[in-house]
């Protein structure tokens, strides 16, 4: 069988050869939207149109049979469009009210999640883990399934004071988005790499070892012609065995995760926000790490008692001061939420003036 | 395939209502010895609680630097299905819309080539297809791109840009955001495809300061779509508001600059005071809307925390138009990938380069005038410099 020719730097395909025709044809001229429920919401244009939209999740690892299954849907109900969001749901369109129902009740007869909209928990924007990357510390989309299990009822039905999203990363590498989430859960290793040295003579090339470290923590050992680490340096990035194989970090006892809250990207209101640290590790246990989903509810429960409608977690967080926020989870405060690295000045309280927690 | 391994621990991820990957990985093992491996490996990670991923050298295709990231199991004599699990970043289209058409064509082909699985969309916005063999990458390849498809970016190059949806079903919309995005991503393909960069740069494109596809926190440069001038009201609209929500209460006393007041009849908006935070619009969706000289902010340097502290990205331009053919846009660019190709260290990202150099000295030499919007306050300390100009002689 002869291949066809290849084209280089052509792009991907324009987007308008995929857009629906009722998106097409009013393409700029929303006037406005409203929720008409947890998975469906309708855009109406000036023009008197309207699309409306029904939202559901999917696990983002999806085998291609399962993407044919959305193109049957999509087939069936919207002209063979649809579309995905950056959280990893599938969207569906259709361009009249009476098209919504039959659709929704395909998608709920086969068992999909239809929610997501309002103010409410979105899918969980997250990474690879032992899934596909050499770096994990744990397993992301493990921890994801465990977490929307247990709060699956904030995505389809129930709502919070406003929009929370939850974000996990496999390793402080952090491909995701994970620090500016309301909950955000991070991969961490408590140790740093393991030198064989043996096989870094042998498998390992030392000046490409070495300037891979971020932080130069790596330098020769002459003697043993492999490599030495300053521990004091290392930030267990793991960037080191990417390139020396010898020098695997992973490590199934000391390996964990720790929850960052309270941060947001968007601009409503208060300025956008990073996460801040209140668990620095949960040792894992797979395969549904109740430690963590516990810990998650605890936070979920006090937001939801705490907040005023509209307020993100971090801004009742502000509202009440850190503090105020261990006070009502009751999560432990150790040495390592007091921060020691690059913006640390800005963090020490220098006012009298907190609450008694 | 018929089953290969068993996994207890991943079978209790397929209960509960989430929908599950191991149910993706079964489904995909059902005709793929890869993926069948998949399932075993990934067992085996759960139980002994550690990854069994290793690098190991890079693949690639024909005249490209990136696009695909290589992945070796460290144990291939007992998985030998995923000896090889390379994956394939694939440039979404702008949006992510598709027809089903285009979708079951890639599909059918990453069946014939790859394992099967794939990750609907990777957190840079590609459609990444997960777990191939290196011999068929060049194949796989070819067949995309004669199908109009190309590869996004990888290294130390542009990475693929990535925007919401923007005017085409957003009313908040104060940019195109997709066809800036296409527009980008066409102009780069060289950047993007030959790594030629100290280290990453990601551009991402929001219609408005909602910012839904997170531009602030994870792009080199983000572009965020804003107005000048009054916000549009619709004061018939905000009576139907008031009966059924207390505007006082969710939306006066919520404005962030405390620039709206409402006395029961109509609501006035300080413009001048208002910082464009969208609350108000974003809660009156019928009422209210942006104002219609539209624009766009770019702001440079957010990063993850790796090497010195994440960032995220701040003000450099505080307003352009961001109408084609975006040339002031594009000139700007330029001169900023020059002036880190001039002056970065291997794996600085820009904004790390800009906190080392200093943000005064950017904008002087790219040729940014300072402005407040800038910074949230001005220095503390008397410590500052002066050109040889300023100095009287
Ligand atoms: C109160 C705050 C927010 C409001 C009112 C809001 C509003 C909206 C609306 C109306 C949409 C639908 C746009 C459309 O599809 O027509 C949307 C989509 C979305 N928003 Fe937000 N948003 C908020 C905060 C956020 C934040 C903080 C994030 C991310 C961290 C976010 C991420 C998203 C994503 C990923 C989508 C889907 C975009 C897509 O379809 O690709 N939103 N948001
Ligand atoms: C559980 C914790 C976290 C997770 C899961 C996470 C996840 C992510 C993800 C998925 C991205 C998007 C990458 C992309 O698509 O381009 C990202 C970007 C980013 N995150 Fe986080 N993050 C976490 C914690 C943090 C923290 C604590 C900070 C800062 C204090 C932070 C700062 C950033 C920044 C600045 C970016 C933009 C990064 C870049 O493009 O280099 N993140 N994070
Ligand atoms: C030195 C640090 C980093 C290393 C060694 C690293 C390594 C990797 C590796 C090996 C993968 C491939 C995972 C797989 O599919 O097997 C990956 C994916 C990715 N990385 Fe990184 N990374 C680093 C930093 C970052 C940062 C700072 C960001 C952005 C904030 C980022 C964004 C991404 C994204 C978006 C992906 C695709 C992941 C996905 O969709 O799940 N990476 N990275
Ligand atoms: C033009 C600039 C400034 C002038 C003329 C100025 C002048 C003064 C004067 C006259 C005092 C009272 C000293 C005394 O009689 O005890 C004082 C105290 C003080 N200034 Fe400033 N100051 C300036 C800038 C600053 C700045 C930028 C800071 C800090 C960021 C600062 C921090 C303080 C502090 C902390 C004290 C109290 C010192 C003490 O009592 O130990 N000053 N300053
Ligand atoms: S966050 Fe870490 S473990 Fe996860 S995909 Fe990125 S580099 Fe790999
Ligand atoms: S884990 Fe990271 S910081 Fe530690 S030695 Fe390796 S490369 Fe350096
Ligand atoms: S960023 Fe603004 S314009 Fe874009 S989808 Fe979100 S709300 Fe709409
Ligand atoms: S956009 Fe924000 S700052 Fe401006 S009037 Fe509305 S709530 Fe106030």
């Amino acid at each position: 069988m002869s291949l066809p020719d290849r084209q280089t730097d052509i792009g991907p395909p324009h987007y308008s050869k995929f857009l629906p025709p009722v998106i097409a044809k009013n393409y700029g001229k929303w006037l406005y939207h409203e929720v008409l429920s947890a998975g469906t919401m309708v855009h109406v244009s000036e023009s008197g149109e309207k699309v409306y939209t029904v939202r559901a999740a999917t696990p983002r690892l999806l085998s291609t049979d399962r993407i044919r299954e959305f193109c049957a849907i999509a087939e069936k109900h919207c002209g063979g469009h649809l579309r995905f969001t950056s959280r990893n749901n599938v969207e569906f369109m259709v361009d009249a009210e009476s098209k919504v129902a039959p659709l929704v009740k395909e998608l709920n007869d086969k068992k999909y999640m239809v929610g997501g909209i309002g103010p409410r928990i979105s899918n969980v924007v997250h990474t690879q883990g032992w899934v596909h990357c050499h770096s994990a510390a744990t397993d992301a989309s493990g921890l994801v399934k465990a977490i929307m299990d247990d709060v699956h009822e904030y995505f389809t039905d129930k709502e919070l004071p406003n929009k929370v999203r939850i974000a996990v990363a496999c390793c402080v590498n952090m491909c995701g988005a994970v620090h500016c989430s309301d909950i955000a859960l991070v991969g961490v290793h408590k140790t740093p790499p393991r030198i064989d040295d043996n096989n870094v003579k042998n498998f390992c090339e030392v000046p490409s070892t070495i300037s891979s470290c971020p932080t130069s923590a790596i330098s020769p050992d002459p003697a043993k012609k492999s490599v030495k680490i300053k521990l004091e340096k290392c930030m267990y990035c793991g960037n080191c065995y990417s390139v020396c194989p010898a020098m695997p970090i992973a490590d199934a006892k000391n390996d964990g995760i720790a929850i960052v809250v309270g941060g947001k990207v968007s601009n409503l209101r208060s300025d956008p926000t990073f996460s801040k640290l209140v668990v620095p590790w949960i040792p894992n246990n797979p395969p549904r790490w109740p430690e963590v989903t516990d810990a998650v509810q605890k936070i979920l429960k006090a937001y939801v008692a705490g907040a005023k409608k509209h307020e993100r977690v971090g801004e009742w967080i502000d509202r009440i001061g850190w503090e105020g926020f261990f006070r009502e989870t009751g999560f432990e405060f150790k040495y390592q939420h007091i921060d020691d690295f690059t913006f640390a000045r800005e963090t020490f309280r220098m006012a009298a003036t907190f609450k008694w927690s | 395939m018929s089953k290969k391994h068993d996994t207890p621990l991943l079978d209790e991820l397929e209960k509960g209502p989430f929908p599950s990957f191991v149910t993706e990985m079964k489904m995909a093992a059902k005709h793929s010895d890869m993926s069948n491996d998949l399932l075993g490996h990934t067992e085996l990670c759960y139980k002994e609680r550690v990854t069994h991923w290793k690098h190991g050298g890079i693949v690639g295709v024909r005249g490209y630097g990136g696009g695909v990231i290589g992945r070796y199991s460290d144990i291939p004599d007992k998985f030998p299905g995923v000896a090889h699990f390379h994956t394939v970043r694939v440039n979404c289209p702008s949006g992510f819309y598709y027809t089903s058409a285009a979708l079951k064509e890639m599909c059918d082909l990453w069946d014939q080539y790859g394992s099967g699985m794939t990750n609907v969309h990777g957190s840079t916005g590609d459609l990444v297809f997960l777990g191939t063999k290196t011999e068929h990458l060049e194949p796989f390849f070819a067949e995309i791109s004669s199908r109009g498809w190309d590869l996004g970016g990888s290294g130390s190059a542009l990475r693929t840009p990535s925007c919401c949806l923007g005017k085409s079903r957003c009313e908040w919309a104060n940019i195109d955001t997709m066809a800036i995005t296409n527009d980008i991503t066409q102009h780069y393909q060289d950047e993007m495809h030959r790594p030629a960069f100290p280290y990453k740069f990601k551009f991402k494109i929001a219609g408005c300061p909602v910012d839904c596809i997170a531009s602030i926190a994870r792009a080199d440069m983000s572009i965020i779509g804003t107005w000048k001038g009054p916000i549009r009201i619709n004061q018939d609209e905000v009576q139907n508001y008031a009966k059924k929500m207390n505007i006082q209460a969710e939306i006066i006393d919520m404005c962030p600059t405390g620039c709206m007041a409402f006395d029961g009849k109509s609501m006035k908006i300080d413009n001048a005071n208002c910082n464009r935070c969208m609350h108000c619009i974003a809660k009156m969706t019928k009422a209210l809307r942006p104002g219609t000289e539209q624009g766009a902010t770019l702001l440079l340097g957010s990063k993850a925390p790796i090497v010195t502290g994440a960032l995220m990205s701040w003000v450099i331009v505080p307003f352009i138009k961001m109408e084609p053919p975006y040339e002031e846009f594009y000139d700007l660019i330029d001169k900023i990938w020059e002036w880190w190709d001039e002056h970065g260290k291997n794996r600085e990202r820009i904004g790390e380069l800009i906190e080392r150099l200093s943000f005064p000295r950017f904008l002087k030499d790219v040729g940014l005038d300072p402005h407040p919007a800038m910074v949230k306050e001005p220095r503390r300390d008397p410590f500052f410099f002066w050109d040889e100009s300023d100095i009287e002689k």
